[in-house]
């Protein structure tokens, strides 16, 4: 593929669901490893935040040379950052997660860049099929594991979805030799975030079934009523062909058959 | 015909037993008497009925009415309740919601989303109307009785499939038009977190996502990948989680159609190409949307494979013909395997343990075919076939290679 192209993947630092230990987070490294496959190691990997932060070096370990920093305070709005970095230095595609793991984790970061930058915004791809003559052909994960064409021309913002590609391993060793670019950058405070209140997750009360009953009888009947009480259309004593008829037309009514 | 009234000691005995499943359409309440005057007459004898052992018996709560053994007012009980009627004629402000529409159809999701607007309704002062928005092809008809007040539903090619920046065009022009108090939308990956999202860095809002607790001054959210709760003042634009409100279920409402009077047709920079053939059987068994399901009933496996192949399902099986070893675990549907959320099920040779009727309990629609027409997978089905499977399967092949090579020719 085409390697003059100038692929950016924006990194944050993840967090682990269950142990909450920082990491790399999975879509961010499902972004690189796209824009490795895409770029080979002239993807750039850009993280806005500290550069002294060791879990960095876990997206280095996938075979990068460099990374470059942003350097920022945590309370700094990483969005403009970002932002104004990519608007003077030039890049094609653009890759990000769809939400980071920590933080606010409001998945607005693509959405921001791309308003700010005026280009396109294509979210939650599986993966990029090819890209030329200034335009890309890009696969979108759909629900129910259905996939989307999608023509886009470039410069343009993806977020890239837990159905592309797994990323590759870190390997440690790489990892530490990496070079990490630090870049002194303009902060900007985050002021509505200072207000906000965070708390670990209390755990939500689940739905009770109401029965609006007003009368024993009633109540009675909702009690002990079966779940799938009506029962559907029985065909029987009937040849298999018109039998096989029937269950093709409910399908095709349903729309299952492409 | 003669005038004698006659006793029907069977449908006395309905009256007096209310836990008979025609005690309701029986015993339906006497329409009222006027009197010459015009006076409303009631009689004191009509009130009870007689029970057993010849006792009057008077049910007060209303559960069983008089007129046992009478042949009069059946007819009136069929009538289904009439919720009452909410009506805002000229609103004072507007909570927007835009549908996701799954299918055409209203999800729990979108319910609960409108619940949530009128809650937040309720909480300002003033009357507003809860606008929802929509987009493509709908189906739904029970708008009024979800809770929407105005309906502005947006069709045409330019809304078909993906289309995003159109979409979005429209919504600015509704924020114009309207400025509504509240903008909300589904935090779902069927396209509300999506446009939400493209409308907040549009206006330039900070939205709550995931908000699962919201009222006129505080939202609680989740963040930190669902990790941690966020409480913060409520935005204007606001993403909410499923479940966020109850849904309306004691009143109906207008759904009057707004209309926009001209959207200024947006630059078309992301071309959908359509959606892409995917192999089924690599669509995870837990989200796959068409499942072909294989029981102990089934003996011609290749056909099998091929019915599933040519109607385009993912496979699925019982945990008999797993342990028997004919398909691999990864496959089997069910309580210690996959819970399955198909919108058609296919069940071919299943008589339906309970365990494996847990695992299809979310599927929309199931087909069943087999021999025993007394098993609990034929009673759980929409559409049963009682016959051979092998003999049903061929005939259904045979329509699917019809249906795809028609296809195949029409496109040529």
């Amino acid at each position: 593929m085409t390697s003059d192209l100038n692929i950016v993947a924006l990194v944050s630092i993840g967090q682990h669901p269950k142990s909450g230990r920082a990491r790399r987070a999975e879509q961010d490294a499902r972004a690189v490893e796209l824009g490795m496959r895409l770029a080979g190691d002239n993807v750039q990997v850009l993280h806005a935040g500290d550069a002294a932060e060791e879990t960095l070096r876990q997206y280095a370990g996938m075979g990068l040379k460099s990374l470059r920093v942003l350097q920022q305070s945590p309370q700094a709005d990483a969005v403009v950052a970002l932002g104004d970095y990519l608007a003077e230095h030039r890049a094609d595609v653009v890759l990000t997660g769809v939400r980071a793991e920590s933080g606010e984790s409001s998945g607005m970061a693509p959405y921001l860049l791309a308003e700010k930058l005026g280009w396109p915004l294509v979210t939650r791809i599986a993966d990029i099929v090819s890209i030329e003559n200034g335009e890309a052909q890009i696969l979108q994960a759909l629900p129910r594991g259905q996939r989307r064409a999608i023509q886009v021309r470039l410069p343009f913002v993806a977020s890239v979805d837990m159905a592309a590609q797994v990323a590759r391993q870190s390997a440690f060793g790489p990892g530490r030799r990496a070079e990490l670019e630090s870049l002194p950058w303009v902060e900007t405070p985050d002021s509505e975030r200072a207000q906000f209140k965070e708390a670990p997750a209390r755990k939500r009360p689940k739905r009770l079934k109401k029965v609006k009953a007003t009368t024993a009888a009633e109540r009675f009947k909702a009690a002990t009523a079966k779940s799938q009480g009506t029962g559907g259309r029985i065909i029987k004593d009937q040849p298999p062909t018109e039998q096989a008829q029937a269950i093709f037309d409910l399908l095709l009514e349903e729309g299952v058959l492409r | 015909m003669s005038d004698l009234i006659r006793r029907d000691p069977r449908a006395e005995w309905i009256a007096r037993n209310r836990l008979h499943p025609l005690h309701a359409a029986m015993t339906a309440p006497a329409g009222e008497v006027r009197g010459p005057s015009g006076l409303l007459r009631k009689n004191p004898h009509g009130v009870g009925f007689i029970g057993p052992n010849g006792i009057k018996r008077i049910d007060r709560s209303g559960g069983s009415n008089a007129a046992a053994g009478g042949r009069r007012g059946a007819a009136k009980s069929a009538q289904a309740v009439e919720l009452p009627l909410h009506v805002v004629e000229a609103p004072d402000f507007y909570v927007v919601t835009v549908l996701d529409l799954v299918g055409g159809r209203l999800g729990s999701h979108d319910k609960d989303v409108l619940g949530q607007a009128h809650k937040l309704v309720n909480g300002l002062e003033g009357n507003g109307a809860v606008l929802a928005v929509v987009f493509g092809e709908c189906k739904e008809e029970g708008f009024g009785l979800a809770g929407v007040d105005r309906l502005l539903h947006l069709e045409g090619s330019e809304y078909e499939g993906y289309s995003p920046e159109q979409r979005l065009a429209a919504l600015v022009e509704v924020e114009r038009r309207f400025t509504p108090r509240y903008w909300l939308f589904p935090d779902s990956i069927n396209g509300g977190n999506e446009l939400g999202c493209r409308l907040a860095a549009r206006l330039g809002e900070r939205p709550a996502t995931q908000a699962w607790q919201v009222d006129t001054q505080q939202t609680l959210c989740r963040g930190a990948g669902g990790s941690s709760d966020i409480t913060r003042a409520t935005p204007r634009l606001l993403l909410l989680a499923e479940e966020c409100a109850e849904p309306v279920d004691e009143r109906r409402h207008e759904a009057l159609a707004v209309e926009l009077d001209s959207i200024a047709p947006s630059l078309v920079r992301i071309r959908d190409c359509g959606q892409v053939a995917v192999d089924p059987n690599a669509i995870p068994l837990a989200e796959a949307e068409f499942i072909l399901s294989a029981g102990n009933g089934i003996r011609d496996w290749d056909q099998f494979h091929q019915a599933a192949e040519l109607l385009g399902a993912t496979e699925g099986a019982s945990r008999v013909v797993v342990d028997d070893g004919f398909m691999p675990r990864p496959r089997q549907v069910g309580a210690s395997g996959t819970w399955v959320t198909a919108r058609v099920y296919l069940a071919v040779g299943i008589s339906g343990a309970i365990q494996h009727m847990q695992g299809i309990g979310q599927c929309d629609k199931v087909v069943a075919i087999n021999l025993d027409a007394g098993c609990d997978m034929v009673k759980r089905a929409d559409l049963s076939v009682i016959g051979d499977s092998q003999a049903v399967l061929a005939h259904l092949i045979e329509l699917a290679r019809e249906y795809r090579h028609g296809a195949a020719e029409n496109a040529a």
